[in-house]
């Protein structure tokens, strides 16, 4: 946080009164959206700023002399910096924009862990990371002979400390673990998680899609090597997303792709590479969904971080107790340290079909398996409908949800 | 706005709570299994076929009230008769779920119940699920994904 300035009182109404979507209808009911760990409403900060980027300044960036593509390179650059901020990194170098997430990890796994992985050599993931963590990782093992080995979790849903740490062994070339589960919630400790794989010299990459918009997310405290989120669950537009990793690693690492701007000169002969942060992003980057990022950032720390996350864990101790009083309804996920989602099966019912039902009453949740299969398969059930929270959600829209699950029960009665 | 009665109407209800040749199929002749990613469904199908002749089908599998009942109606619908009629059962009702809302479509006794999914997009593919299932089984093509 910026020392001096004390964030404002958390006022739930004009938070709600920022994001235009939330007027909006559905099915003829006012939309309830519970399906931020998919994806964030965008405050009307976030819109005006992409709007006034195109209408006001529109030009490539890093190439022209001319004044809007100066002022173009201005405004995306200043957007690295503004993440730089907000994640604590120690430079502007050692921030990568990507498209999302997903693209930072295979970045890292296709330019750091394939060049380290030898046959026989290991990966480790943990049992609850989102398909885009688990992917990456059996390609790269399967194209080097590595293997890929994943940490359990138990039954409320907590990655088992002991075993990941039994896995880490002198073949153990990278983990990449959740910061926080999108299926269940549960928060990951991930500074521990960094100092035992680094006691073995196991690099690590963090994951923080989700735990980016619920928490501090602090680079330098959490100590990982990489790290990686992504623009729209930040509040941000779809399309940008950010890598960070340790300068040295990324001054060792070949490009990921090629092309312009990261490169310093070509010739047929061949080509050097530019500085970092720019070796990393070939192409025209996605300006606007910098200065939208840019604009979502400024719009976390001005509400205040830790106010948002108050208010979420008010809202998830309620939302908690509510579906418990449901009859036949199991939440899934009960970790001691948790964020913004419920997760939840109910006897009888498919999560589908909850959801179909909800949807009806203008509540917006997700079902199935969130991209986690192997969680729901730790499990044992198909899938859960989940209901995610965000700094914009009130104890009436979980209400609301409640009252829906009612009428599922009628329904399946 | 449609009522989410016309969805889970009581036949379909009824079939979800008991699946109607619901187990597995130990002499059949003919098994294909049919899986929806985006909402994990996921059947095995079981064919016997005596000649041309279904003579008997049944199915395993866990998924969603409206898949579970288009699977347990269609067997209900396919047993004793012949595959070149399934084919045309599967025709007539791939047309009726996927026929735009306000056309008509044509009346199918007990199948016409899952017609409601015209209005819920999304859940046609949980409708016919169990068909595409059966194409395959009749086909014999391994897997079938409605993705």
């Amino acid at each position: 946080m910026i020392a001096g300035t004390a964030p404002a009182v958390f006022d739930l109404q004009r938070v709600r009164a920022d994001f235009p979507i939330l007027s909006r209808t559905v099915n003829g009911r006012p939309l309830r959206y519970l399906d931020n760990a998919a994806t964030t409403q965008k405050p009307r900060a976030v819109l005006d700023a992409i709007a006034s980027y195109y209408t006001g300044i529109n030009a490539n960036v890093h190439r022209g002399v001319h004044e809007l593509s100066q002022q173009a390179t201005g405004a995306h650059e200043a957007a690295r910096e503004r993440v730089r901020a907000y994640f604590n990194a120690a430079s502007v170098r050692e921030v990568i924009f990507t498209r999302n997430a997903t693209e930072g990890i295979n970045l890292v796994a296709y330019t750091f862990a394939r060049a380290r992985l030898k046959p026989g050599d290991e990966a480790i993931i943990s049992a609850m990371e989102h398909h885009s963590n688990i992917v990456p990782w059996q390609l790269a093992c399967e194209a080097t002979g590595a293997h890929l080995r994943v940490a359990p979790i138990d039954d409320r849903g907590e990655l088992i400390l002991e075993e990941f740490d039994r896995l880490l062994t002198p073949r153990t070339r990278i983990a990449s673990i959740t910061h926080m589960s999108n299926a269940l919630g549960t928060v990951t400790p991930v500074r521990e998680i960094v100092r035992l794989a680094h006691a073995k010299g196991v690099p690590v990459l963090i994951d923080a899609s989700q735990a980016a918009y619920h928490m501090r997310v602090d680079v330098k405290a959490i100590d990982s090597d990489f790290l990686v989120a992504t623009g729209h669950k930040l509040y941000g537009p779809t399309g940008i997303g950010v890598l960070y990793g340790k300068e040295a690693h990324l001054q060792d690492m070949p490009p990921f792709m090629g092309g312009g701007d990261m490169i310093s000169s070509v010739t047929f002969e061949r080509s050097t590479w530019n500085v970092l942060p720019y070796k990393f992003e070939a192409g025209t980057p996605d300006i606007a969904g910098a200065i939208g990022l840019h604009a979502a950032l400024d719009y976390i720390e001005a509400t205040g971080l830790e106010a948002i996350a108050a208010h979420e864990r008010d809202l998830l101790t309620y939302g908690t107790g509510l579906l418990q009083a449901i009859d036949g309804v199991r939440v899934i996920g009960t970790a001691r340290d948790k964020a913004s989602i419920l997760s939840f099966v109910m006897e009888g019912v498919h999560p589908h079909d909850i959801g179909t039902i909800v949807d009806r009453e203008g509540v917006a949740i997700r079902t199935g398996h969130h991209c986690a299969q192997p969680v729901m398969e730790r499990f044992g059930i198909p899938g859960t409908a989940r209901a995610s929270l965000a700094m914009y959600n009130t104890r009436e829209e979980l209400d609301a949800l409640g009252r829906a699950l009612q009428k599922v029960r009628e329904v399946f009665a | 706005m449609s009522d989410l009665s016309d969805l889970y109407q009581e036949v379909i209800l009824d079939h979800n709570r008991r699946p109607r040749n619901f187990h597995a199929l130990p002499d059949a002749s003919h098994t294909a299994e049919g899986y929806n990613p985006l909402c994990g469904d996921r059947l095995t199908l079981y064919l016997k076929l005596t000649g041309n002749v279904i003579s008997d089908v049944a199915f395993e599998g866990a998924g969603c009230a409206i898949s579970k009942a288009s699977a347990s109606m269609m067997t209900d619908a396919v047993k004793g008769h012949t595959v070149a009629e399934a084919g045309d059962l599967f025709e007539r009702f791939h047309r009726m779920v996927t026929t735009p809302p306000d056309r008509p479509v044509e009346d199918m006794g007990k199948l016409s119940s899952l017609a409601g999914v015209r209005e819920f997009p999304v859940r046609v593919k949980c409708a016919s699920l169990a068909w595409h299932t059966l194409k395959a089984a009749m086909t014999q093509t391994p897997k079938v994904s409605t993705e």
